[in-house]
């Protein structure tokens, strides 16, 4: 009877498509299926805030729902949220966007991110993806029949992009470097400075840019550079954003897409194709985010810097080396003077010490060595991670 | 008032108990400047206490608490001023605040049982002389005070784990 159910489950994984069966398991699902069922857990492991949704916003949804807005929306958004979008990146970024053509309203940043690979990968191409970064980008290159090749980025640059790194990295076959700034996980940022050599290499190369730009209301020392907004760089770009992060609304699935308009209608035929149009009640809630919610957004963000700091500190006292993030929630500790792999580490700190945070090799290049911990939670919380966590370490280093 | 100072007081209206060197750690300033500006707050009388918030329904022996509505006649002179700390020296009373509108102060009191607020009203405050008239409400129950929820309804229902 077993053999024969195992005789199924391998002929049944023989229909999937090639594609999808290479691609391996997220290794963060495979630690969080460590995590859950394991009591008394403080979790620095979570990719997303502590604050709920402004209530102003998720009044707005209600009241939205009370009148019987569930409808469709149109296929790219509601005019008034696009329009919105446009002013916000315009106000902020100093990038300008016409809400008519050049704004795709999307079901989170991950769909926009999709929808820009899928728009653009034909087989073969290779994709530039700086590592260690956000876990979505290389599986879906691998989907779409592109190549995604890594470019490590290292503690000691603060995980910047470095112009020699891309550049090694180019081959006849490159055709779009993905960018993710501030980076999760390791909060790295780039700045105007850091931008320009990037921005030449670009031109030079003719590559297309995804600059998924979700931490860009997480900058603490400085304001945020939009890639988009170096000269020459706007029709190469298509920014990817959303509203999860800035103004806590994870669960929303809000996102959005930035760009030249003839990209910007592809990726919109393979939306109207795949989803139709964003929730409606979603789009109702983000527009409220961003007409009224500025002043409980740059209280948030006040509170993670105060936090970011707390970590930053923590990390040192503890003795684990740790570069300053200049964006994101999230810190990055070397975890090499342990001896042990982030696996490891990650796996003992959670059995043993009852934190959960999530390995650096994950990420891809560079992260071994690494573990990211999100600040996004409490103080009190926070505090009481850094004594589990010192105390572990004063085990580590006496056993 | 310097940014410093109002992010300290931010900080520890959230939570008294956050020490000096904590507060400068999270605001990335030194302890003696934090020291020094608590300090000129006390002083100052800005930060006039370190009180706890306590949600008295939970204690076994509850309290009854009243908004009472006072209108009076103000004093030449002193205006208000008189009447009122008249009103807020006794150790009953809670809180006081002068208001616009149709009564001048509203007063809070607290006591043992319904019986002790109404005593405290008719023997105490009613014949103040100035006072012209008193509407007694009773709290049956408070959901938040100082921006605090009592019954906090919001857990953190987030994974363990996310990317």
């Amino acid at each position: 009877m077993i053999i024969k159910e195992e005789e199924q489950n391998k002929s049944m994984s023989s229909y999937l498509a090639p594609a999808v069966r290479a691609i391996p398991p997220s290794g963060i699902r495979k630690f969080f299926d460590l995590a859950v069922g394991n009591k008394d857990i403080i979790t620095l492991g979570v990719g997303e805030p502590d604050f709920s949704t402004p209530w102003h916003v998720r009044e707005a949804c209600v009241y939205s729902l009370e009148r019987g807005k569930t409808k469709y929306t149109s296929n790219a958004g509601i005019p008034e949220l696009r329009e919105a979008i446009g002013q916000y990146l315009n106000d902020e970024f100093h990038v300008e966007y016409d809400p008519g053509n050049e704004v795709l309203v999307t079901v989170g940043g991950s769909e926009a991110i999709d929808l820009a690979l899928r728009a653009l990968i034909a087989p073969g191409d290779e994709i530039l993806i700086p590592e260690p970064c956000y876990i979505t980008y290389s599986p879906i290159t691998a989907i779409g029949g592109g190549i995604p090749v890594g470019i490590e980025t290292f503690a000691k640059d603060q995980f910047k992009l470095k112009a020699e790194s891309l550049k090694a990295a180019i081959t006849p076959r490159s055709k779009v470097l993905i960018l993710c700034y501030p980076s999760n996980p390791t909060g790295g940022i780039m700045t105007r400075e850091d931008w320009l050599p990037i921005a030449k290499i670009v031109e030079e190369n003719d590559l297309i840019v995804i600059s998924d730009e979700i931490y860009a209301e997480l900058t603490y020392d400085q304001k945020h550079v939009s890639f988009a907004s170096l000269p020459g760089m706007k029709d190469r770009t298509i920014l990817v954003s959303g509203f999860s992060k800035a103004f806590a609304m994870t669960g929303w699935r809000m996102g959005y897409a930035c760009g030249h308009p003839e990209i910007i209608a592809a990726m919109l035929k393979i939306h109207q194709y795949t989803v139709m149009c964003a929730p409606t009640m979603g789009q109702v809630a983000a527009l409220e985010a961003l007409t009224n919610g500025m002043e409980e957004k740059d209280r948030m963000v006040e509170s993670y810097n105060q936090r970011r700091r707390l970590v930053v500190k923590s990390f040192r006292e503890i003795g684990l080396e740790c570069h300053e993030p200049q964006g994101a929630f999230y810190a990055f500790p070397s975890i090499q003077s342990t001896g042990l792999t982030s696996q490891e580490f990650a796996t003992r700190l959670l059995m043993e010490a009852k934190v959960a945070a999530v390995p650096g090799d994950v990420f891809g290049l560079g992260g071994e060595g690494f573990l990211r911990c999100s600040y996004a939670t409490s103080v009190a919380q926070l505090n009481e991670a850094f004594d589990r966590i010192g105390n572990f370490l004063v085990k580590l280093r006496n056993s | 008032m310097n940014a410093l100072k109002l992010q300290i007081l931010d900080l520890l209206k959230e939570d008294a108990r956050r020490d000096p060197e904590l507060l400068a750690t999270l605001l990335g300033v030194t302890e003696a400047e934090v020291k020094k500006a608590i300090a000129e707050l006390e002083e100052e009388h800005v930060i006039v206490k370190y009180a706890t918030v306590v949600n008295w329904s939970k204690v076994e022996d509850d309290k009854v608490t009243a908004l009472i509505e006072v209108q009076i006649t103000p004093e030449r002179g002193r205006g208000f001023e008189g009447i009122a700390e008249r009103i807020y020296l006794f150790p009953q009373v809670k809180s006081v605040y002068l208001m616009s509108g149709a009564y001048d102060l509203l007063v809070e009191v607290e006591g043992k049982n319904l019986k002790e607020v109404a005593s405290f009203v008719s023997d105490k405050l009613s014949p103040i002389d100035s006072v012209l008239s008193t509407k007694t409400h009773f709290i049956l129950k408070k959901y938040k005070q100082d921006g605090i929820i009592f019954e906090e309804h919001e857990d953190d229902h987030r994974l363990i784990v996310s990317p």
